[in-house]
């Protein structure tokens, strides 16, 4: 056990967050921000930034790598219902570590270009399905404003129909769960935890203001890559 | 629990599921006569939610968290209560640490409950999602905790842990549980059939 978490000390891809031990089991690291936790303001307040990356986020890996390393030992001695039993457990936390690494992408500061319209196929594409990009932000900000309890709300690229969506998912279900053709372009967190120290109980206010901080460039290269 | 979350909670939160249900109630005439237990009980409609059950359990779900606590509250219950208590989950500790757990390995928003269940005719600590209550599946609640992260952010951030210790130690009310749990023996026959030895 020890010999091999000093291995895993010694990690190889350090820049990718990852790193691998003897075994082959991967563990996951937390990413670095692109930006300083104030950046965003004040569409997202530097304290809600900190708290969400060293301590929600960084809380979802620790999980994850947790129910990873279980998953292995049980995965070695067959034992099917434990590898079962933690199915809930890897979904939930490695599922929050995916969507919250596609988050801090999608948010840029404004001097960066955060808040401005994607140029290009993704402007394109959204005025074609949605009318205007008003009407998407629109449609965004009511489902996500209608998510009972936690979770996202996305838009998303069906890869298969060549069709911009946007959907919600529960808890941290990433966005395969609605769909396994589904792409996520953009993530908005809507758990409280991403917004109650500022915004309080009004979801609508957040959800309002994330748009300024919204990196359009990050979707627009993941769009492009799936419909060059 | 700072005066700052109880303002936020039960002025901002609370109410607004009242209002938003008495606003979806004025638009129907067959939910609008039943009580609030039967409301949420027929809005559930076996897993099937109308859109009127979030506001309602929620409604529900809050009246009840405020009436589990209690100023100076925390530490233990008394006679028939701590016995069953002791009967269901070995000791008061086991108890504690098994709500707890449940506090500390529930998935997104919901709460947990101590609740004494029907058939089985025991007490048992159950998680729920969201707006979900015990009285859906016709369990009867004694005592309830808060996990969406509004009931905590303010006082705790994402300290999920120290929140729920301190509603243990300091805020349950245990004479509200006994109350609840004398109560619900009227429902539930918890003694062992006395069979006499002619």
């Amino acid at each position: 056990m020890a010999l091999r978490t000093l291995l895993t000390r010694k990690s190889l891809g350090l820049g990718l967050g990852v790193s691998q031990s003897v075994r082959g089991l991967q563990t996951f690291s937390l990413p670095d921000l692109p930006y300083d936790y104030g950046a965003l303001e004040p569409a997202i307040s530097g304290e809600i930034m900190k708290l969400h990356h060293q301590k929600h986020h960084q809380t979802y890996i620790t999980n994850y790598n947790k129910a990873l390393e279980q998953l292995h030992e049980a995965m070695e001695k067959g034992d099917s219902s434990t590898v079962v039993k933690l199915q809930g457990a890897i979904k939930f936390n490695g599922g929050g570590h995916v969507n919250h690494s596609i988050f801090w992408k999608n948010l840029t500061p404004v001097q960066e270009g955060g808040g401005e319209p994607p140029k290009g196929s993704l402007g394109w594409a959204i005025d074609t399905h949605f009318g205007s990009m008003e009407a998407l932000v629109a449609k965004i900000n009511s489902e996500g404003a209608a998510v009972q309890g936690s979770g996202w709300v996305w838009l998303g690229l069906d890869k298969e129909l060549k069709k911009l969506v946007v959907e919600t998912t529960a808890n941290q279900d990433p966005l395969v769960t609605k769909g396994p053709n589904l792409v996520p372009l953009l993530g908005i967190d809507v758990w409280e935890h991403a917004y109650y120290l500022q915004y309080k109980n009004v979801r609508p206010d957040y959800l309002k203001n994330v748009w300024k901080v919204i990196d359009w460039k990050y979707a627009s290269e993941v769009y492009e890559k799936e419909c060059p | 629990m700072s005066r700052r979350t109880l303002e936020m909670h039960w002025g901002e939160h609370h109410r607004g599921y009242v209002e938003g249900l008495n606003k979806q109630l004025e638009k129907d005439d067959i939910l609008y006569g039943h009580t609030l237990d039967e409301l949420v009980k027929v809005t559930y409609n076996n897993g099937n939610p109308l859109p009127e059950f979030n506001n309602a359990a929620q409604v529900w779900n809050h009246d009840f968290f405020w009436e589990s606590m209690q100023p100076g509250g925390g530490d233990m219950p008394r006679l028939g209560l701590l016995e069953q208590i002791e009967k269901d989950f070995g000791s008061f500790t086991n108890f504690k640490e098994k709500f707890l757990e449940a506090a500390l390995t529930l998935f997104g928003s919901g709460w947990v409950w101590l609740v004494l269940k029907r058939t089985e005719r025991c007490l048992a600590v159950v998680k729920t999602s969201n707006a979900i209550n015990p009285i859906v599946w016709d369990d009867i609640p004694i005592i309830s905790l808060d996990l969406w992260e509004h009931a905590y952010y303010l006082d705790y951030k994402n300290d999920k842990g120290k929140y729920a210790n301190v509603f243990m130690n300091h805020l349950v009310s245990w004479n509200a549980a006994a109350a609840r749990m004398a109560r619900a023996e009227a429902f539930v026959n918890l003694g062992e059939p006395k069979i006499p030895i002619a």
